[in-house]
């Protein structure tokens, strides 16, 4: 098995502490909020307040469960446009009030479903894309484990964007990528090594901007020295990005999603 | 770059050789049609003469719209020679090295005389002045890569700049998998430019028309302030064997079309494509700012 294929395998690991158990262990006083406003509640997104060594924060996960009980009521961590929906109205809470916006996304990719195409789910993650690249406070994602196409970027919007060592992020599934590009589903740990999807190449062209390491033995039985890293980290960008006049703070969230390009002209 | 070229875009019927002769035999008796002049509708079967096609590319029979090309979009959409091309020369490179990249590139674009799967520019449309985007279908499943999203995002600052409005007329398969992440990033790119252009208070209209899905749906064709439809046409965030292969059932009729989309309030109007251009015109007229 590739370096890419093995980030890929532990990042799906059932046991792999779920978007819930970073926030338990990374902030303090979260207060889950529920419901979209329009529909219902979707369980894949967990979100509320928090506080981070006493700054208000809101924080959004994309949840997956460790139990098939637990799985059926986040539906495996596949948002509906319903937690999408959620999503935006926190992030625009935390607009109104100036509180700093953490995503911790976790998810194979958005739930391919009759109901949520009944309900918009192009919709819900094209206006995401849209208001979280003008949303006038700091926002950090962080990817904890799958970061499965626009499912994820649709909560990844931000100023900056981080991983966990094997945490993946890709345009879709390496299963995906070797039964529609090759027509062949048995070559996926080579789909994963192409389709560079791992921390350490999104670091490289800019995708990422920072990545932790993870223990050798495995992050769950390590979460929180790992999620304490974490909260230094913020602890320390976060202030900084707060004080930054919010003009200054869209324009480079503006170019850090603007420069992605490969052409010539 | 050669808009005009003709191009085949719908099903040929080749006679087969056999045939040929006996076509050649009856010559002589009466009037022949020589061969390449049929095809077949794809939604109704019927086998249509190729010049009872108007320029609107419609099904003579059953009305069916047909997939368009830019050139031909342009012809029926823009005021006669008002459309002026930007970025005309824009080609992708390969950030994932994917293997023989170029070649699938070259091969795409000797199919269809096009640089890449999306033409943008300038134009009068009964008078008013747009910024206008046409993607191609035909091009790689009209797929996003850095060009179409570069090109895209460029029109957009453009018409945020020369405070324009813009048309962006659909037609994608989704992301460009051959460039990865990359492809990935393009939706977020012209979404945060469309951002900017719907702040400067201007006007987005989005013309979807068939098939619009994927990374395409989940970002510029779901934003517009007004979001017309061509009748029919395939819209939709996931693809339909990806679905069913989830809920492992028989999808509703008529799933993801453009009257399921009129139905669940995605979309503004349906608009057959002979009165496409008057209500472009029409939209237009009624967002003129006093400048």
């Amino acid at each position: 098995m590739n370096e890419s294929m093995r980030s890929v395998t532990i990042a799906r690991q059932i046991d792999r502490p779920s978007a819930k158990q970073f926030i338990d262990e990374m902030f303090e006083d979260f207060m889950e909020f529920h419901g979209d406003r329009m529909f219902g509640d979707d369980g894949a997104i967990v979100g509320g307040i928090a506080s981070l060594n006493g700054m208000p924060v809101t924080v959004i996960g994309i949840q997956k469960g460790h139990t098939l009980e637990e799985n059926v009521n986040c539906n495996f961590g596949q948002p509906n446009p319903e937690g999408y929906r959620k999503a935006l109205r926190l992030m625009k809470q935390a607009e109104k009030f100036h509180r700093p916006v953490i995503t911790l996304i976790n998810t194979a990719g958005a739930f391919p479903g009759v109901g949520a195409e009944e309900r918009g789910q192009g919709e819900a993650i094209a206006r995401n894309l849209m208001e979280m690249s003008r949303l006038k406070t700091p926002v950090i994602s962080i990817f904890i484990g799958e970061g499965g196409s626009g499912g994820a970027l649709a909560l990844a919007v931000g100023d900056q964007v981080w991983m966990l060592e094997h945490a993946v992020y890709s345009i879709l599934s390496p299963e995906g990528f070797s039964s529609i590009l090759w027509k062949d589903p048995t070559r996926v740990a080579e789909a994963a090594e192409r389709m560079k999807m791992t921390a350490k190449d999104l670091l490289k062209n800019h995708v990422a901007d920072r990545m932790f390491a993870e223990p050798e033995d495995g992050l769950e039985h390590h979460l929180p020295e790992v999620a304490g890293e974490l909260k230094q980290a913020l602890t320390e960008v976060l202030p900084e990005l707060v004080d930054t006049d919010t003009e200054e703070l869209l324009q480079k969230r503006y170019e850090r999603f603007r420069q992605f390009g490969s052409f010539v002209e | 770059m050669n808009l005009f070229s003709k191009r085949k875009n719908y099903f040929s019927l080749d006679t087969p050789s056999e045939k040929k002769k006996t076509d050649r035999k009856k010559k002589e008796q009466g009037p022949s049609i020589p061969n390449g002049m049929w095809i077949k509708c794809n939604t109704c079967k019927m086998i249509i003469y190729k010049k009872e096609i108007t320029e609107y590319k419609l099904c003579p029979s059953c009305g069916a719209h047909f997939r368009m090309t830019p050139a031909e979009r342009i012809a029926i959409t823009c005021d006669e020679g008002s459309f002026q091309e930007f970025d005309a020369d824009m080609i992708p490179e390969n950030p994932m090295e994917y293997p023989d990249y170029d070649k699938i590139i070259g091969k795409a674009q000797d199919k269809t005389k096009l640089r890449e799967a999306v033409v943008t520019g300038r134009c009068k449309i009964e008078g008013n002045d747009a910024v206008i985007a046409i993607m191609d279908s035909h091009f790689m499943m009209g797929s996003m890569g850095s060009v179409v999203g570069e090109k895209i995002t460029r029109a957009v600052e453009r018409a945020t700049e020369e405070r324009l409005p813009i048309i962006i007329f659909t037609t994608s398969g989704g992301a460009r998998m051959q460039e990865g992440i990359i492809s990935l990033m393009q939706m977020a790119k012209v979404s945060e430019a469309l951002g900017r252009h719907d702040a400067a208070g201007l006007l987005y209209v989005t013309v979807l028309t068939d098939p619009t899905t994927g990374g395409v749906t989940a970002s510029f064709a779901m934003l517009g302030d007004i979001i017309l439809s061509e009748p029919k046409a395939l819209i939709g965030f996931a693809g339909q064997r990806v679905i069913q292969g989830t809920i492992h059932q028989k999808l509703p009729e008529g799933f993801q079309r453009a009257e399921f989309q009129l139905d669940h309030g995605f979309v503004d109007r349906i608009v057959h494509r002979e009165e496409l251009r008057g209500e472009l015109g029409k939209i237009l007229k009624l967002h003129q700012t006093g400048k």
